[in-house]
């Protein structure tokens, strides 16, 4: 690059390099720019097209304009009923178990020995298959056999709950049995709590705070950017919520375990009514777009972030 | 000062005491799982509960696993986990590279449409994907579970990227000062300096490929391509009140996840810290 005319050389220098640079770039980048078009956008384009189609992925898809919408909301009870079932686990499932993460995540923080035999214990579950999981908590549930109700009746509870068997007590059956999974969750917890630094703390008690209140004003505070993850990234698994129902209950008693996702692979690979499930899944996008944009919008006033104005 | 070293042995005996009386909580249902699967038949329902079998019966797993062509599903599950393994470490880390290594225009929007497909609900597009596999002749093969993989997937991109860009940007130069290639730098300087956050992107491939319950489901049709996830399922809706073959069943499919877990425990830690989400 040394050459006789300086003041040539560098600039088409530099645009090779630039070319070079974008060649590379597309190439390296190829998997993914080509996974996006046939795997993401192209599916995108074509699930809007269907939703307004009637479509049995044998013949071709015929318009229909808005018909499963208008179906969805004024015909399909179930549809209204797995809404309801799958914002019940969003209302309590999401919030139990995300104070239930946090809770052992602060136990995993004490300075005691033994530590790392109780992480590995409390985050085995998390890992262990869902079907695994549903088809042991099946066994644990039973009614008459099951160790839950076992341990109930010798704790004194003489009418334990048919959990699975009963419409009542069938969603609250899945949450405690996702608690047993609530390990995933608290080794993120966990991660950023032990980087919140020590002299917060000591600050903390000699102005007088007690055990309460730092927990309150500097743990909380300095914990808001990784509860709000833990919120997204469980607000959309929620409305996802599919492999437990699908193996355990397959719906029933009484649809109260119909949730959104699985009534919508019923219909789409049960009935083939795919063009029905397309607008099924578009609503529970802008459902799940929506709320997560609340929370985010939310998150201004409750997420500290500690490199934040200083 | 006697009064301090009290209230510590007290603090402590009160962690101790909350710490083991949950931790028997999330053990009990796995000793449970253990307990169940070498029980003879008879005493699976009896009550008071048997909390350990006499006999214990081994002879349940060869029973189970015969029961069913567990030997076939576990290749199957096998094979497409190392399949799904070697395509997303290789194509995540080629993208990851392009983004975090490479300035060119437009490398921003790639970036920002990662992170938008990561909030786009699976459902949306399932039955696209699904009618493009059918039309490939694909269903019923277990190309579907294994080929996007080939083509990343946007969180591990998004991890790997987060790990290159720490990696000095002076060893790349002079790697290409000495003459190296684009490629020869991503292959000979970054990916060997990447290792642990390869290793956990492959650990945690791995681990959801052989969990995965969903994509089976829509794909594999024939029995003898399915995975343990998939056969373990179908062996419930036939055999369900046989709970010792369950339970040995299901023993038999979670094992590994746990072997595994024993010996990559660092990885997988260091996977959570890798995430880059702390405050």
């Amino acid at each position: 690059m040394n050459g006789s005319a300086p003041s040539h050389r560098p600039r088409s220098a530099l645009t090779q390099t630039a070319r070079r640079d974008l060649r590379n770039g597309l190439l390296f980048a190829a998997p993914w720019l080509i996974g996006l078009t046939v795997f993401v956008a192209y599916p995108v384009a074509a699930s809007l097209y269907y939703s307004f189609c009637d479509y049995d992925a044998i013949r071709s898809p015929r318009w229909v304009g808005l018909d499963n919408y208008r179906t969805m909301v004024f015909e399909d009870d179930l549809f209204w009923k797995s809404l309801w079932n799958t914002a019940y686990m969003v209302a309590f499932g999401l919030p139990v178990g995300l104070a239930a993460s946090l809770g052992i995540a602060l136990l995993l923080n004490l300075k005691v020995r033994a530590i790392p035999v109780y992480r590995t214990v409390y985050y085995l579950p998390s890992i262990t298959p869902v079907v695994a999981t549903s088809i042991l908590w099946l066994w644990l549930l039973n009614p008459q056999m099951g160790l839950v109700n076992v341990l109930l009746k010798a704790c004194g509870v003489a009418d334990p709950p048919g959990w699975l068997t009963d419409p009542a007590w069938a969603k609250p059956a899945l949450i405690l049995m996702g608690l047993w999974g609530a390990g995933g969750g608290m080794v993120i917890y966990l991660a950023a709590l032990q980087d919140v630094p020590e002299a917060l703390h000591e600050a903390a008690s000699l102005d007088g705070a007690g055990p309460l209140a730092r927990f309150r004003h500097v743990t909380l505070p300095m914990l808001s950017p990784v509860i709000l993850f833990n919120l997204v990234m469980g607000l959309i698994g929620s409305f996802q919520y599919f492999t437990q129902a699908y193996v355990m209950t397959n719906g029933g008693p009484q649809d109260s375990t119909t949730f959104y996702a699985l009534h919508l692979f019923n219909r789409a690979f049960f009935d083939f009514r795919m063009g029905y499930a397309s607008a099924m899944a578009w609503v529970l996008f802008v459902i799940a777009l929506a709320c997560t944009f609340v929370v985010l919008r939310s998150s201004a006033r409750w997420v500290y972030y500690a490199g934040e104005a200083r | 000062m006697k009064r301090s070293r009290r209230r510590a042995f007290l603090g402590a005996l009160a962690a101790h005491t909350a710490l083991l009386t949950i931790g028997l909580c999330f053990a009990l249902p796995f000793y449970w799982l253990v307990v169940t699967s070498l029980k003879p038949d008879d005493q699976v329902f009896q009550m008071p509960p048997v909390w350990w079998p006499s006999p214990v019966r081994w002879d349940n797993f060869p029973r189970a696993l015969q029961y069913v062509p567990f030997a076939t599903y576990t290749l199957n599950t096998l094979r497409i986990c190392a399949l799904s393994v070697i395509g997303t470490i290789l194509s995540c880390s080629l993208v990851a590279y392009s983004l975090a290594r490479i300035r060119w225009p437009g490398r921003d929007w790639v970036f920002l449409s990662l992170l938008a497909t990561m909030i786009l609900p699976a459902q949306v597009t399932m039955v696209p994907t699904f009618t493009v596999f059918k039309w490939l002749g694909w269903i019923g093969t277990s190309l579907p579970l294994v080929v996007p993989s080939f083509f990343g997937s946007a969180f591990f991109i998004f991890l790997l990227r987060q790990f290159f860009m720490t990696i000095p940007q002076e060893l790349s130069d002079a790697a290409r000062i000495d003459g190296c290639s684009e490629l020869a730098v991503y292959w000979r300087v970054v990916l060997p300096l990447a290792r642990p956050a390869l290793a956990t992107v492959g650990l945690f491939t791995f681990i959801g490929a052989w969990n995965d319950f969903l994509g089976p489901l829509l794909y594999l049709n024939d029995e003898r391509s399915y995975t343990l996830a998939l056969g373990l399922q179908r062996f419930v809706s036939q055999h369900g009140a046989e709970w010792s073959m369950l339970m040995a069943a299901t023993t038999v499919m979670t094992l590994p996840i746990v072997v595994i877990f024993f010996f990559a425990q660092r990885t997988f830690i260091q996977g959570v810290t890798l995430t880059g989400i702390k405050g």
